[in-house]
């Protein structure tokens, strides 16, 4: 991965040479700048990467190439629960959220503009539009209540604070692989006497699949990621992979943490490769 | 999908499960906000009390009852929108130039650095907040490297100041003013660029009075991108900032653990949330202005 930036610098350099002469396109500096943001954005990533490997106990005196600290937090109890709390709820939440995010679509999508549909607009991408620590501290306010009222205070409720600010995520991509969906197909389905759930199954859903899986990836990645909410969210024992590390870092930090940063950069890398290449294929 | 009523069914679950987890709790909070202190946190419920707005600016002294301006709460207000304005501003005076250049690249290799943007973009807030701070450290990267090469013979203590903060939203937020500036300048007509030179534009003046109001809704948008987070910015300010740099996020955070005082952070959360829709709403008529103009 973290070889691509040099072999591609290379290469946009050579255009640069070839041209010679005047180039309209060229603004002095912008090309230095831009390659000294690329080095900023990624070192302190190679650093972090780097230093999940020493064998040393410290995370800025090099002691050598070890697989320990994988092994560490391959082994560490609250790592193993936290990885797999973290998992499920994005798994159910993204679930969730992807299908309450296409219906949504399919209701707000390809029609004339009818009474109410600004306000649905506005209300699906509310989450995206108010603070995380405000939705977070209001949640606290709800639920520590709720908690109190009805006894209950499981995962459930991380998961439906997932699943609401997922939706807007999931609707984005969805929305925009219908609208550039005409409705021909479908009217041609009606001629020939399909029911609308027939027409649904047999020729809008399979259209519509790669926005769906990458409105699934996207809530899906939303999710594992979040840390404010699922902070003040989750009650005790509720350690999700993201809140986990975040308590470790007001500790004195070993590479175990940057272990387990690691594991989880591979795993962002692949998830969002993949959905590079999903919605590069689809333009 | 034919009638309302359908409509309105299939659009429910999305607009209830908003209503239960998002909006509905904010309305919650509102009310927290106009409501009397408890003794142990929480509230005393269903009684009315000013109070919570009241602190948020003002504070009364519990020995002789004198009243006095909330120095340290404004002093934190006015960090979190200075920092949050300082960070937007560098993030531009590298993102632009990036962007451009990104921008500017031929067909097959744009893709690349595209890409290249889109990793961090993508990558958990906390693991490159996490990053960042290796770097800066006493015994970090930048640290080592400034001593090995003779230029301090001391570490620079960055960590626990505000210039770290900055540090760090810079770091995390720069692919939020990439990314729109990016999507800008891509549409640039390159022909008004050359009708400029033509008219004996020297390259600042192109940039200046062609590319820069061109481009000027996608600088707005990734201003507006990048501002709001850092308004709001909790965990970069509680790794980086330690326990005596305190933004907004923090602040707030207080009220509901050691401060025990809910209403006042009720009323500070939503002092932040109307600072927020008020930049929203300056950058919704924005774009509704200029929406029309910019390739017309």
């Amino acid at each position: 991965m973290f070889v691509m930036p040099t072999k591609a610098a290379g290469a946009a350099m050579g255009s640069f040479n070839k041209n010679g002469g005047f180039n309209i396109r060229t603004q002095t500096g912008f090309a230095s700048i831009a390659f000294a943001t690329f080095f900023a954005l990624y070192v302190p990533m190679v650093v972090l990467v780097f230093y999940a490997f020493n064998a040393g106990d410290s995370i800025a005196v090099w002691q050598g190439f070890s697989l320990r600290w994988f092994q560490s937090a391959w082994n560490n109890q609250a790592v193993q629960d936290a990885t797999f709390r973290s998992i499920w709820i994005a798994l159910v939440a993204a679930t969730f959220a992807t299908m309450a995010a296409t219906m949504a679509a399919l209701a707000t999508t390809r029609t004339e503009p009818y009474r109410g549909l600004t306000f649905k607009y506005a209300v699906i991408n509310q989450p995206l539009m108010v603070p995380e620590i405000v939705t977070a501290i209001a949640l606290l306010i709800v639920f520590s209540k709720f908690k109190v009222w009805t006894g209950y205070s499981g995962s459930g409720l991380l998961v439906l604070a997932h699943t609401a600010f997922c939706i807007p995520f999931a609707y984005l991509p969805i929305r925009a692989r219908l609208e550039g969906m005409d409705l021909t197909l479908e009217c041609a389905a009606a001629d020939l006497y399909a029911t609308p759930w027939q027409a649904f199954k047999r020729i809008t859903f399979p259209l519509l699949r790669p926005g769906i899986l990458a409105g699934f990836m996207l809530a899906f990645v939303i999710s594992l990621d979040d840390v404010v909410i699922t902070e003040f969210v989750k009650s005790g024992g509720q350690e999700t992979l993201p809140t986990y590390m975040l308590g470790q870092l007001r500790r004195s930090v070993t590479p175990e943490v940057n272990a387990i940063a690691t594991a989880f950069l591979a795993f962002s890398i692949v998830l969002v490769t993949v959905f590079f290449f999903l919605s590069r294929r689809r333009a | 999908m034919t009638n309302s009523q359908n409509r309105w069914l299939l659009s429910l679950p999305a607009l209830v499960l908003i209503f239960i987890a998002s909006i509905g709790p904010l309305f919650v909070m509102l009310a927290y906000s106009f409501m009397g202190k408890g003794d142990f946190g929480d509230v005393k419920p269903w009684t009315f009390s000013l109070d919570g707005w009241f602190n948020v600016f003002m504070e009364r002294d519990i020995f002789d009852n004198t009243l006095s301006v909330a120095d340290a709460h404004l002093t934190i207000l006015w960090r979190s929108l200075w920092l949050s304005a300082v960070a937007t501003f560098i993030t531009l005076l590298f993102g632009f130039p990036t962007a451009y250049f990104i921008a500017t690249r031929p067909k097959h290799t744009r893709e690349i650095w595209v890409f290249l943007i889109t990793i961090p973009f993508w990558t958990n807030f906390l693991i490159r907040t996490f990053a960042i701070q290796e770097v800066i450290r006493n015994e970090g990267v930048l640290n080592t490297a400034l001593i090995w090469l003779g230029i301090i013979e001391t570490p620079i203590q960055i960590m626990f100041t505000d210039t770290a903060i900055l540090i760090g939203m810079v770091y995390v937020y720069l692919p939020l003013m990439v990314l729109p500036l990016y999507a800008a300048m891509e549409r640039l007509d390159f022909k008004l660029v050359e009708a400029g030179y033509d008219l004996y534009a020297t390259r600042w003046r192109v940039l200046t009075r062609i590319i820069f109001p061109l481009v000027k809704p996608g600088v707005i948008a990734g201003s507006i991108l990048v501002f709001i987070p850092a308004l709001g910015a909790y965990v970069t300010s509680r790794v980086l900032g330690g326990g005596k740099n305190l933004m907004l996020g923090n602040l707030i955070e207080l009220q509901f653990g050691a401060g025990r005082n809910w209403p006042l952070g009720a009323a500070l959360s939503m002092t932040l949330l109307v600072i927020v829709t008020m930049a929203l709403i300056v950058y919704v008529r924005y774009a509704n202005q200029s929406g029309g103009r910019s390739h017309g």
